[in-house]
């Protein structure tokens, strides 16, 4: 089976997952943030011409307003064209399909999409659909993967903590039904972590996790204990209602990252979360405002990740 | 009309015949095979020379489609793919548009394929009207309309006080009630096997316990009621341990696995691959291997194609939403010789998993090459290898996991009737 992600000369032509992709190419989008970001501080140039001309579609069948934003400054920032398409479930109900719209956007001559769906595979299915010289980024596939995010989850961890390859980290919640849990595992083996957990009740572990190369906890006390990055995860209200949780005060009581929870952890351990946050469900605020609390700078980083992918993206040859 | 089928390989499971044997043919029937019988002088000789003459196929879950689905596909076009795979008759599940409830719509269903002159038709019907799972249909009228058996299809049946009614009233007559296992409350918004490939690719879910479950409450209630139970398209080992053990207590059961499932395991999924959505779930390689196992052992009775064509836009959706199914007819015997030499099984012990048993499982004559039988046959070249390729498929439906795959075994000519329906020298 081909890396779909790849060309023929093993360059990055679509993201779609963390997972399969070389620890060359990972490493590199990284480098190439660290620049954009220290360009970012200089302030002197906010803007590059590496994708003038060209035109970068972000196409959104589910709602995101930080995501869809950060790729916005980020494609502008790279001097492209950017048109933002929320479709929402909107086209669908008019009887247009997935690859209808992708065909139509191909007609307007679009060189890069940036999609969000809400099913798992979406992201494959667009990038075997589309000319070899389109370029896809998956900004979220159902459960699936969300590389950007975890990419940009990695860019801060190294920001941080300068290694991989002597770090405990900890993903605290619903993995099962989470695409950033995904991609943050396959992303952290692949660059070296020798410890990767995952915290959570057995309803929101999936079927033989511990094969994404996990070790499975249900105890955020032994869990936590050690650990120098904990990666929260977004709880989403369903949960309650298809029985796999009986309430949010009760999965904050076991799972909700409290400042005596996380005093198991490291005394430097640095504290993330993809947002959108719950706070008082899986994070309480003094941890997520606390000295430990690295959110926000997840988001700044996001931007020169992003930049970071689509230059790479635009530089490989089709 | 006179037929002789000279120098062939004749393979007849039913009656243990592996041998060179010339087969005659006067009208319908089989008349004689080896020697030519005196005073026959045949109106059409068949050249079977390096060819294998055997039963025509019997595929105990063939969609067509008719009524509602026609464009998906339509009796004719599949029909036509059926006698082009060497299949002579084939069991229809109920789940058409609207579902074979009515005995006019069997009626009209087996007037339509009588017409076409091509394979036999054996509808199973609706177990419950509608396939809502609330009320019994009427089965001995059903019956008398010509179905064969009575199944919910993959429709679920939740009540199982309305399944327990359902075999106690179908024994009482001695028919066949045909289920598939799936708890429907298990296998709710899941679209892949309860694994590894799942859990990686962020597909909901359908756990092993959904199958077994829903077969353990069957399995009961088929002691019960003493009713003539036939298990669909099993898919995992938990589940074909469940069959053995009711067969070793001496249960009147059958059960049947798909070709794919006999080749394919959640693995084949990859990258979202939507030809491997398909129902029930690809699984494990260990169920696989317990699905094959169950084969060569007999605890599993027969190979079916669970054909089931999807319009190709149907497919070029997200995995989870693209319509399950794979087209089916031509590939079963193809498939059914790949099995048989991985497993190094002679090909009258794999032949009969598509012609004998079967035909048992219908409480059909047929199956067999005996004197006197209807001259159903399938000619084939075991040698030939070719590509599947979805444009020079019969049916309307294309999509296969197996696209591109080299195959061995072409169907040069099928008899139904002792008429020549189908016919390919290249």
């Amino acid at each position: 089976m081909n890396n779909p992600q790849l060309n023929k000369d093993g360059e990055l032509q679509h993201l779609l997952t963390t997972e399969g992709l070389p620890v060359r190419i990972l490493r590199d989008i990284l480098d190439r943030a660290a620049n954009f970001l220290d360009l970012d501080e200089g302030r002197e140039i906010k803007k590059v011409p590496l994708l003038h001309g060209k035109s970068v579609f972000n196409i959104f069948f589910e709602n995101s307003t930080r995501t869809r934003t950060t790729f916005e400054i980020a494609a502008k920032r790279l001097s492209a064209d950017v048109v933002n398409l929320n479709i929402g479930s909107s086209s669908t109900s008019k009887g247009e399909t997935l690859l209808d719209t992708v065909d139509n956007l191909c007609a307007m001559h679009a060189d890069m999409f940036v999609v969000r769906h809400s099913q798992s595979g979406a992201a494959h299915l667009i990038a075997r659909h589309v000319a070899p010289e389109i370029h896809v980024i998956n900004a979220g596939d159902g459960r699936h993967a969300h590389p950007t995010q975890a990419l940009l989850d990695m860019f801060t961890i190294r920001h941080y903590k300068k290694e991989f390859h002597n770090l405990r980290v900890a993903l605290v919640g619903d993995v099962m039904h989470s695409r950033v849990a995904r991609s943050q595992i396959h992303a952290l083996t692949t660059l070296g972590v020798p410890e990767v957990r995952v915290i959570g009740p057995k309803t929101l572990l999936p079927t033989m996790v511990e094969n994404l190369g996990v070790q499975v906890y249900h105890d955020m006390a032994k869990g936590l204990k050690d650990v120098d990055v904990v990666l929260m995860l977004r709880l989403q209200n369903e949960r309650m209602q298809g029985a796999a949780l009986p309430s949010g005060q009760e999965y904050f009581k076991n799972y909700g990252l409290t400042e005596e929870k996380l005093s198991f952890a490291r005394p430097d351990a640095i504290v993330m979360h993809p947002g959108p946050m719950n706070r008082g469900i899986e994070i309480d605020s003094r941890v997520a405002d606390g000295v430990q609390s690295v959110i926000l700078s997840q988001v700044t980083f996001g931007i020169a990740v992003r930049m970071a992918v689509m230059s790479t993206l635009a530089g490989s040859k089709a | 009309m006179n037929i002789h089928i000279k120098n062939g390989r004749l393979i007849d499971p039913a009656n243990n015949i592996d041998a060179m044997l010339d087969v005659f043919i006067t009208n319908k029937l089989i008349i004689a095979t080896g020697e030519m019988p005196e005073s026959f002088i045949a109106d059409r000789i068949i050249d079977a020379q390096g060819l294998i003459v055997c039963p025509g196929l019997i595929d105990l879950a063939a969609r067509l489609r008719e009524p509602g689905y026609e464009y998906m596909a339509t009796l004719e076009s599949e029909m036509l793919a059926a006698v082009a795979g060497g299949i002579t008759s084939l069991a229809c599940p109920p789940d058409t548009d609207p579902p074979l409830d009515e005995p006019g719509l069997v009626e009209m269903l087996k007037h339509r394929a009588r017409n076409l002159n091509l394979a036999h038709l054996y509808p199973v019907a609706a177990l419950t009207s509608g396939l809502k799972g609330l009320e019994l249909t009427e089965m001995s009228e059903l019956v008398d309309a010509g179905c064969v058996a009575f199944s919910q299809a993959d429709a679920p049946l939740i009540d199982t006080r309305v399944l327990f009614r359902a075999m106690q009233y179908a024994a009482t007559f001695g028919f066949s009630v045909w289920l598939r296992p799936q708890d429907s409350f298990l296998s709710r918004d899941g679209v892949a096997h309860d694994g590894e490939v799942a859990t990686r690719c962020g597909l909901p879910a359908i756990p092993v316990s959904a199958e077994t479950i829903a077969l353990a409450t069957m399995l009961t209630l088929a002691r019960d009621t003493g009713v003539k139970l036939h298990v669909c398209r099993l898919s995992s080992a938990a589940g074909v341990e469940l069959i053995r053990t009711a067969k070793r207590e001496g249960l009147a059961v059958s059960c049947d696995v798909t070709s794919n499932h006999v080749h394919l395991s959640e693995m084949d999924i990859g990258y979202f691959d939507p030809n491997c959505r398909l129902t029930p779930p690809l699984r494990s390689l260990r169920d696989r291997a317990a699905l094959r196992a169950g084969l060569l052992d007999g605890t599993i009775d027969a190979i079916c194609s669970n054909h089931a064509p999807v319009d190709e836009d149907a497919k070029q959706l997200p995995f989870a939403e693209a319509e399950s199914g794979a087209t089916g007819l031509e590939l079963l015997l193809p498939l059914l010789l790949k099995w048989a030499s991985q497993e190094k099984m002679s090909l009258s012990d794999a032949l009969a998993r598509v012609t004998q048993r079967p035909a048992k499982i219908l409480g059909l004559d047929a199956g067999h090459l005996s004197v006197g039988a209807a001259a159903d046959i399938c000619v084939f070249d075991p040698e030939t290898y070719w590509r599947v390729e979805p444009v020079a498929l019969k049916s309307q439906g294309k999509n296969t996991p197996f696209t591109g795959m080299e195959v061995q075994g072409k169907v040069r000519y099928t008899l139904v009737d002792g008429k020549v329906v189908y016919q390919n020298q290249d």
